[in-house]
């Protein structure tokens, strides 16, 4: 990842400049740290809306991004750090050259990859829960959950597609 | 937008009008106070029109999964009508289109019913 000033950098970004409150922000990344509350869940989409559209997304990939980030913050605030106060969330928004990069780590106990069900399983269609990870894999074109004792970072992965792709703009 | 619910009879079915998003918190808990409200009355043929739901969640399609299978459990029905499209497709891609009654015409929801 690149920091600092760059040439190719997409106009786009500079719409980051925008945010504020407590953000710690690069010209190419922005990330927050945040309550483990409903309100962040509520953010974090908000959040993924608006860069997604500011970086020129369809209406469907928007849709799709901020679905994504609002089942990564509830797995975060829900079972990651099951809203103790105590415990933070992490999210960064981030573009590199072809991709929207969205990391969100909690602070919880970190989770058995190998335990998550096929919610598409017969067994499993009426179940109230656990569709939260399929939904982000069907929506994203990358998603990784790395689990830890220290807690567990979850990167959302869509690729840019057309004119905005490779920061080709930033020629202009 | 938060979600909003109002409830009317007809031919002896509750259908109950729903705007809004469908979410974790306010929004699944307006859901599930509703239909245990209404089943709790003896209102065992419900009819959820989603017409005005703009969105749900992974929270909101389980309270979904809940009111239908709560619903079935004390003998009753419980119908969609009107999804959006993007609640249409949710429901394809989890598969419960084939669990749910789907129906797009208020009239034949109410007919519908046994």
């Amino acid at each position: 990842m690149r920091h600092g000033r760059d040439a190719r950098i997409s106009p786009s970004l500079a719409v980051y400049s925008s945010f504020t409150s407590s953000m710690a922000m690069t010209e190419q990344r922005v990330s927050y740290t945040l309550d483990s509350s409903l309100e962040t869940i509520d953010s974090a989409e908000e959040k993924a809306t608006r860069i997604a559209t500011e970086l020129g997304f369809g209406d469907d990939e928007v849709m799709q991004i901020s679905m994504a980030v609002r089942e990564g913050a509830v797995n975060a605030v829900l079972h990651g750090n099951n809203y103790a106060k105590d415990k933070k969330v992490t999210l960064a928004f981030e573009r590199t050259g072809n991709d929207f990069i969205i990391t969100i780590r909690d602070q919880g106990p970190g989770m058995d990859l190998s335990k998550i069900p096929n919610p598409l399983a017969p067994e499993n269609l009426l179940k109230t829960s656990g569709r939260g990870i399929f939904l982000m894999r069907s929506f994203m074109d990358v998603v990784e959950i790395r689990p830890s004792s220290a807690g567990t970072e979850l990167k959302l992965i869509k690729h840019v597609h057309g004119p905005t792709a490779g920061g080709k703009e930033a020629s202009q | 937008m938060t979600m909003k619910v109002g409830s009317r009879q007809v031919d002896g079915v509750t259908i109950v009008d729903c705007s809004g998003r469908i979410t974790l918190g306010e929004g699944s808990v307006i859901l599930r106070d509703t239909v245990r409200e209404l089943l709790g009355k003896g209102n065992k043929k419900i009819v959820l029109n989603l017409q005005d739901v703009n969105y749900i969640d992974s929270s909101g399609i389980g309270e979904l999964v809940s009111a239908f299978t709560t619903t079935k459990n004390q003998g009753g029905e419980l119908k969609l009508l009107n999804l959006t499209k993007k609640v249409n497709d949710l429901l394809q891609i989890t598969k419960l289109y084939t669990v749910f009654d789907v129906k797009d015409d208020e009239a034949s929801a109410v007919k519908s019913f046994k």
